[in-house]
Formats: structure tokens, C-alpha cells, sequence
């Protein structure tokens, strides 16, 4: 359905990709994790190694939590567009097929948050 | 039947309109909160400018609820002599 | 008043002579052109006449209960200034609510005042004309007196001092911001039912009466003041939005799938929007009146609904929102104040924990949800506070494209999940908080693909201080991006335990009750 206006209107989408200085918008949220009240938008360039990325800045964004330190990698899930997802450490976000506003949840099974309660 | 309330500043010139709503209207239910009344009455409520009148001693124009009057739910009928509201228009 | 009046007039017959008879059937140009916004959006009025006023107020009476109205209120609010009432409100940390109310609302009022000056023209009918003249009227008024009656408060605390500069530019007040531009780029009749209806109607009671109630019960005379006079004036703002429904369902058969999709967006725009004074309510208020839970109740499902339920002769039915926001109800201020006190970096206002004693409020008020979700996250704070590590989100969050809201919420069966919904459009991916987001979004995608998203707009790079060169070694993003709010840091943000605005609080009083 088209808008109701008394002109045509423009529509033109404020955040492509061409907006960001050759990065892209990455969200990523932590599953049960709320003491991070909403998932983080990051801008990061796509070349970035997916590995780069979980030890650089989603570490230093999560890294205050003391769960942080004790994800086991192994047994860690991905979700992308909340679809499971097996990201190649190695390679980087654009070959890991992360598109611009792409958005992946980190769940971690052993780990629920402080005392169990998705904190 | 659903409600339909009147709230006004608690305050001298709200008091004889409360006194008259609670007087004309049975089953009306006063509700003191805070700085301000509320008063619920099942499906229908009246507002009679001579019952607030025979209050005050003295002539009194129903719009003057203007100036205390906080919020309502309802439809409204306004006339000379009385200020209505109902569920159902 | 009155004493001697006579009355020439009744009231009927004087409210037909100066309302109704003074419009005219236009003969130099057409009428349809002389209203030329009456048809786009599909809305089909036959008869302008058939509409009813339900208050019969003549510009003369107006005039005359408004000037009453403001000369009460002016002598409240230079009463309350002169006795230096800023120090009788329960606790410094209740003042940081009004600078909320301050960088969000009056820009609001300001924009219903636009809308409604813009409805007063383009109205077809002589009676809705005049009802939105007055509205219009009454809408810049309440911006005017929130600003004289906040004005005080900015002599003394932090954080008041640019509110329309943070209006347009902090990242939560895109929500209010956005919220109101919605409605004002809408046509006349979808603006009237958003704003005359669903907020004003449905809604704006939530924010007069229990907050304002509870502004009045914690000592502000300034802000109960002006609450209470621009709420009275609200009262006949909601009998025309009530009134404007029904004139357009009584008017055609086919206005009823416009008018139920437009209640279905905007009773959801607005419940979103009221997200903010749920947490005032439950958070902000040292002393209490009722929960955000039990104002609702009343409010919402209780007058609310009794609304729906007499609008269902017509065909309208309740909006779907409806079941979801009944599970939210127990979870939607908590977890707001979670993420401001977290996001207490930046913020315009100052942030704490609740103490022991609200905790136990907050439960037994929300027993089904406090102690289970909400209470071992605040100790959990409370616990890394005592060992001087409090906790400062310092991210951007993602927001929903929508009604640009962090991604806060949480699932309706779940509330330990944040709820994500997205979709494609046109080659772009799209977020959203909840299916009624979503909804609206593909229903308009054209005017929500401009979204002016605050997280973005730092990245693009529009928010750093006016001169900043990111490029320049050095360069701090975050410090910048405040700078360019006006927002200083260490004295507006971070945590109220500590703040200049405690110390001063605490000194004045202190002097104001002894020697």
C-alpha cells in the first residue's frame, strides 16, 4: 500500500549503506543477557575477521559482564535474522555473508545471565 | 454498564458541584486522590445547575466547571440547566 | 462569576449564532478547492452539518474560563517560586522526572498546536473548525505554562537548560519527537484521530491524572499547576476527539477499515510513547500513588475499553495491540528504567537504584513479576555499586525503525527475551520492536524508510560538536556527540548519589530549615 499525501512522495531510505563511510551497521544481542537492556548497534568495516570482531569490539562491549570471560566458544550459538548461523572466525564479516543491518543474537546455554535470571 | 466519570481540582469551588453530583446521582462513587476527586457513576451522569446553585446561594453557569474541571469520559450534553454524561450518545 | 449575569440567550441558540452561522457556502471559488485536504486519504463526508458539539462554548466563554484558568495558575506558580517551593518536594531525585517532562512534552504541545491550528483551517465543517481553533489555542498554552512553571527549576538544577536543543538532537527524545511528526505529516482527519483520539482520548488521562496527581503528592505545586489547568482543557480536547469518530463512522459505511487501521497504529504509537511514563510513574516518584499497572487498569482497560465497547455498534473493534499490551503491563516500566539507569552516561537526567523500601513497593504491586525478573537485576547493580564498579552501558543500542524505541522489550510469553522482528524492503533490512511496528511500517514503508535514527545518525557521522574533526587523533566520539547535544558531562548524567544536584538540594534545605 502506497501513502495517502496530496504529492508524491519521496521515500528515500536515510540509512543505506553508502551513509556509513565504507562500514556497515552490525546489531548484536546477547540472549538472557539484560543487564544489556537492548541489543548494541555496532558500525564496523566488512573486511573485519569475524574472530577480530567477537575480541575486539563485542568484547569490549560485553566484556563488564563477568559471563563474558566464560563462554565456551564450542558450544556458543549464532543466530542471524534469528535463523542459526556458523560464522567462520577466519573470514571476514562480508564473506561471512553479513550484510549491512544484519542482525545476529549470541546465545550461550550454560550461561543464562547472573544467578540464572537473564541478567 | 460501563462507567463514566468527572475528576476536578480538589479545591472550595469544586466541592458544592461534587456535593450536588453525589446528591442527583445514585450509585455515583467518589473517589478522593491527591489534589483532586474523581467520581465514577454507572452508564449516566447528571450535573444540575440548580443543584449546584441551591449550594452556593447564588446564580451559577455550568460552564464555570471549566476552570476546576480535571477530565471526564462519556459523551457529553451541555445545556443551560444541565451538563451530561452518558455511555451511549 | 456571573453573579448578575442575564441572560439573553440560551445557551443552545447563542452557541448556533456564533459557531455554526458563521460559516458560508463559498461562491468565488469552489468549496473543494477552498478545502482541498478533505479527500486524499479516502475519508467520504457527506453532510458537514450532521455534526454534533457535544460542549457548547462560545469564543466569548472561552476567552473567559481561559483567562480565569491562567490567573490561577500563575498566581500558584509565582506563589511557588517565591517560597522557594522547589524545596519542598519529597527528594531531589523527584526533580529529575520534570526534566524529562521538559525536553519531552512541551515540543509536544507545540506540535499539537501546529496540528490543530492546521485542522482549524482545513476542516470542512464551521463546528470541528472552531473546536480545533480553541484546541489550538489551549495547545500552545500548555507548552507556554510548562515552560514559565519549569522555568524555576532551571535557576537551581542541572540538566533544564537546553531542552529544546536536546528535543531535537538526545537520543531518547527521538521517541516523542518522531511520535508527533508522524501524526503532523498525516492528513487532517488520520492527524485527528491520532492525536484527538488515541492520544488524547484513549491515553493522555495516564499522563494528567495519576502523574500529575503524584506531582502533587510529592510537594510540586508547579507542576500540579499546570497539569491540572492544561488537563482541563484536555477534557474537551477528548470530547472532540470522541466526537470526530463517530461524525465519520455515522457519515459512510466505507470510513470504517480507514478509521479502525488508523485506531489500531495510533493506540499502539501511543502505548508505546506512554513506555516513558510508566517508568516515571513507578521509579520517579518517591512517593507513590498508584503503580503504572493499576493507573493503567483503570484508565486503559477499564475507560478504555468501555470506549471500544460502545464504539462496536459501529464495527469498530478492539485493536489486536490489545493482548499484548495486557501481557506487558507488568514488565514495561522496569524494564525502561533498567535501560536509563544503565544508559546513565547519557542521559540528560540523573539515575539511581530504587532503595529496599520501593523494591518492596514495586513487588507488591507487581507480584508476579518484580521478584522474578526485575529485583535480582537491581541487586545485582546494587552489589557492583558497593564494589565501585557501577555500571555504565557505554553503546549505542539498536532502535526500531518504527517507533524508535531501544530494542527493550521483551517477548509477551518470554520476558527474559528481547522480542526482534525484521523484514526486507526494497533491498534493506528493517527492524522492529513488536508486530504492531512492523505492521505500521509495511503498511506506510515509504515514511518510515526516512527515520531519523539517532544511533545511525552518530555513525553517519551528523552528531558530533559543531567544528569536531573525527578524523583528528584523539577525537572522543562519545564526548563529542554529548557536546553536541549541550549535554555536560558529570553534572547532567550519571548517577544521582553524588550529583551536584543532591549536594545543593541537600545544602539548601538544610538552610531553609535552620538558622
Amino acid at each position: 500500500m502506497t501513502i495517502a499525501s496530496i504529492r508524491p512522495y519521496g521515500g528515500t531510505p536515510k540509512d543505506t549503506e553508502d551513509k556509513f563511510h565504507g562500514n556497515r551497521i552490525l546489531y548484536v544481542g546477547w540472549d538472557r543477557h539484560l543487564m544489556f537492556y537492548a541489543p548494541i548497534c555496532f558500525c564496523i568495516p566488512p573486511s573485519m575477521a569475524f574472530a577480530d570482531f567477537v575480541a575486539g569490539p563485542l568484547a569490549q562491549a560485553f566484556g563488564d559482564h563477568p559471563q563474558w570471560a566464560q563462554i565456551d566458544w564450542t558450544k556458543a550459538n549464532w543466530l542471524r535474522s534469528n535463523q542459526p548461523f556458523s560464522p567462520d572466525g577466519a573470514k571476514s564479516l562480508h564473506d561471512n555473508g553479513l550484510g549491512h543491518k544484519e542482525v545476529l543474537r549470541l546465545q550461550t546455554p550454560d550461561l543464562q545471565g547472573i544467578g540464572g535470571c537473564a541478567i | 454498564m460501563s462507567n463514566v466519570f468527572i475528576a476536578l481540582q480538589a479545591n472550595e469551588d469544586s466541592r458544592p458541584i461534587v456535593d450536588a453530583i453525589l446528591a442527583d446521582n445514585p450509585g455515583a462513587v467518589l473517589n478522593e486522590q491527591p489534589a483532586m476527586v474523581k467520581i465514577d457513576v454507572p452508564g449516566r451522569m447528571t450535573i444540575r445547575r440548580s443543584s449546584v446553585e441551591a449550594r452556593i446561594g447564588r446564580e451559577f453557569d455550568l460552564q464555570e466547571m471549566q476552570v476546576n474541571l480535571i477530565s471526564l469520559s462519556g459523551h457529553v450534553d451541555e445545556t443551560d440547566e444541565e451538563f451530561t454524561l452518558s455511555c451511549e450518545r | 462569576m456571573d453573579m448578575n449575569a442575564k441572560k439573553k440567550l440560551g445557551l443552545k441558540e447563542k452557541y448556533a449564532l456564533m459557531t455554526r452561522n458563521l460559516g458560508w457556502e463559498t461562491t468565488y471559488e469552489p468549496m473543494d478547492k477552498v478545502f482541498p485536504q478533505m479527500d486524499y486519504e479516502g475519508i467520504r463526508i457527506h453532510d458537514w452539518d450532521k455534526w454534533e458539539d457535544p460542549f457548547r462554548l462560545t469564543m466569548d466563554a472561552y476567552w473567559k474560563y481561559q483567562a480565569e484558568k491562567e490567573k490561577k495558575l500563575y498566581a500558584i506558580i509565582d506563589a511557588y517560586a517565591q517560597n522557594n517551593g522547589h524545596l519542598n518536594v519529597t527528594d531531589a531525585r523527584y526533580i529529575n522526572a520534570l526534566k524529562i517532562f521538559l525536553s519531552a512534552v512541551p515540543s509536544l504541545e507545540y506540535n499539537a498546536h501546529r496540528g490543530f491550528a492546521r485542522l482549524g483551517r482545513e476542516m470542512r465543517g464551521v463546528g470541528p473548525q472552531v473546536a480545533c481553533q480553541m484546541q489550538a489555542i489551549d495547545e500552545i498554552r500548555h507548552a507556554q505554562t510548562q515552560i514559565h512553571s519549569l522555568s524555576n527549576y532551571n535557576k537551581f538544577y542541572n540538566g533544564f537548560h537546553d531542552w529544546k536543543h536536546m528535543n531535537d538532537r538526545v537520543w531518547y527524545l527521538s521517541v516523542p519527537k518522531s511520535f508527533f511528526e508522524d501524526a503532523c505529516t498525516c492528513g487532517p482527519f488520520e492527524f485527528i484521530i491520532a492525536i484527538g483520539f488515541s492520544f488524547e482520548y484513549v491515553l493522555t488521562n495516564l499522563v494528567f491524572m495519576p502523574f500529575i496527581s503524584g506531582a502533587a503528592y510529592n510537594g510540586d505545586l508547579g507542576a500540579m499547576t499546570f497539569g491540572f489547568s492544561a488537563q482541563s482543557d484536555e477534557a474537551r480536547h477528548m470530547t472532540l476527539g470522541l466526537e470526530v469518530i463517530k461524525f465519520m463512522l455515522e457519515q459512510d459505511p466505507a470510513n470504517l477499515p480507514i478509521i479502525q487501521r488508523w485506531i489500531d497504529k495510533w493506540t499502539w504509537r501511543g502505548v508505546r510513547l506512554l513506555t516513558i511514563v510508566a517508568m516515571l510513574m513507578d521509579y520517579m516518584l518517591p512517593k507513590r500513588v498508584m503503580s503504572w499497572k493499576e493507573a493503567w487498569e483503570v484508565y486503559f482497560e477499564e475507560n478504555g475499553m468501555a470506549l471500544f465497547n460502545d464504539l462496536a455498534r459501529y464495527g469498530i473493534k478492539v485493536p489486536d495491540c490489545a493482548a499484548l499490551i495486557k501481557k506487558e503491563k507488568d514488565h514495561i516500566s522496569h524494564q525502561a528504567w533498567n535501560a536509563f539507569y544503565t544508559a546513565g552516561m547519557i542521559t540528560n537526567f540523573h539515575t539511581w537504584l530504587p532503595s529496599e523500601d520501593e523494591m518492596n513497593w514495586l513487588s507488591s504491586k507487581y507480584p508476579d513479576s518484580f521478584d522474578k525478573y526485575y529485583r535480582p537485576r537491581f541487586e545485582y547493580y546494587r552489589q557492583r555499586e558497593k564494589e565501585g564498579k557501577r555500571f555504565y552501558n557505554k553503546t549505542l543500542p539498536m532502535l526500531c525503525q518504527v517507533c524508535q524505541i531501544p530494542m527493550l522489550f521483551t517477548e509477551g510469553d518470554d520476558p527474559t527475551l528481547i522480542s526482534y522482528r525484521q523484514i526486507e524492503h526494497k533491498g534493506d533490512k528493517y527492524h522492529f520492536c513488536s508486530d504492531h511496528c512492523q505492521h505500521i511500517f509495511e503498511h506506510e514503508p515509504e515514511k518510515y524508510v526516512e527515520a531519523w535514527l539517532p544511533a545511525h545518525q552518530i555513525y553517519q557521522g551528523n552528531c558530533f560538536a559543531e567544528g569536531a574533526d573525527p578524523t583528528a587523533p584523539g577525537f572522543d566520539p562519545l564526548k563529542s556527540v554529548l557536546d553536541y547535544w549541550h549535554l555536560d558531562f558529570g553534572r547532567d548524567n550519571l548517577d544521582f548519589e553524588g550529583s551536584e544536584d543532591q549536594k545543593n538540594f541537600a545544602a539548601w534545605r538544610q538552610q531553609a530549615t535552620t538558622n
